[in-house]
């Protein structure tokens, strides 16, 4: 295993989506399928101008993002996946000015499959703002 | 056969029509920052709407393929459903010519958005066309597809329902 240090491919290949750059992610941990990820408050991606919240589709990004992250870092995964399908539930608007933090889990592999749940929080952690499920692709890396 | 005096007026000139219908689309379109962040567009025919989402570097999610973001996917597609149920609650506003500079209606909100991802994203531009399959007073439940090259080879799908914004004076299209 690398130490902490060292950026493991995964989290490189993460750095090189320009996608995810132009959004700011950051991410904050990413290890035995569950990864940590940072989207931090932009203006250019206000979704209602009367309110300043967040497009949701900020927030799908990020927690599709996250979602994928989660099932790369499996430790009996290749590091490759593809989103299958990913369900969004809005609970509330992200507060203004703060940034969302989503968190995931892959709780589940079969033979083709990684089942991952997600939740995305701003600094009110005690009520999260999205929760998310999804199917993923799902490769096994080859016994030793 | 002449119109009595007294019967319906003559038809707007048609200019003044798509001016109003497409500025009105602008107003909606433009008022949302992520939009233009995303590059997202809207072609319009009479009340149909396309929306497009012309291919940028900035939308690649996995540089290997190279393939569209699905997170950019997801995001074109909750657009697209959002934009399509403002402007279905405008279009009585706007052909009625109540609609003007005064400002637009609060937008609706996403309660759940589910996606299917169907075809890798390419990078090419992609379109979707969203459905209104019910619209009360509280609730709407809005499905999306969307292609790239071909309109009958869906690259992503979507289901969102959405909690409608308060509107004084607007009527409930089903339920009175």
């Amino acid at each position: 295993m690398p130490d902490n240090q060292t950026p493991t491919p995964a989290q490189r290949f993460l750095a090189a989506l320009p996608h995810t750059r132009a959004l700011n992610m950051a991410l904050v941990r990413m290890q035995d399928g569950m990864a940590e990820i940072e989207m931090p408050y932009d203006a250019r991606l206000i979704g209602d101008p009367a309110t300043g919240v967040i497009h949701g589709g900020a927030v799908s990004a990020l927690m599709d993002t996250c979602s994928g992250a989660a099932v790369m870092c499996h430790p009996d995964g290749t590091g490759s996946t593809a989103t299958i399908d990913l369900r969004i539930d809005y609970m509330r608007a992200a507060t203004p000015g703060q940034t969302i933090r989503a968190r995931a889990t892959c709780y589940h592999v079969t033979r083709h499959v990684a089942f991952v749940r997600a939740e995305a929080m701003d600094d009110d952690t005690a009520r999260p703002v999205a929760a998310a499920t999804g199917a993923f692709t799902f490769e096994w890396r080859a016994k030793a | 056969m002449s119109a009595p005096a007294s019967g319906r007026p003559r038809p707007e000139p048609v200019q003044v029509i798509k001016q109003r219908r497409d500025g009105a689309l602008a107003a909606l379109v433009g008022n949302v920052p992520y939009i233009g962040f995303m590059g997202i567009q809207f072609d319009r025919r009479g009340d149909e709407l396309t929306a497009i989402l012309p291919f940028s570097e900035m939308l690649i999610g996995n540089p290997i393929l190279p393939a569209i973001h699905g997170g950019a996917t997801a995001a074109f597609l909750e657009v697209a459903a959002i934009i399509e149920l403002s402007w279905a609650i405008l279009w009585p506003e706007i052909e009625a010519g109540r609609m003007d500079a005064t400002g637009l209606p609060p937008l609706p909100r996403t309660v759940d958005f589910t996606v299917d991802y169907l075809r890798s994203g390419l990078p090419r531009d992609a379109y979707a066309r969203a459905r209104i399959n019910r619209s009360g007073r509280r609730y709407a439940s809005v499905h999306v597809e969307a292609w790239q090259d071909n309109r009958a080879r869906l690259y992503a799908q979507g289901t969102g329902h959405f909690i409608m914004p308060d509107l004084p004076g607007v009527r409930d299209p089903e339920n009175g």
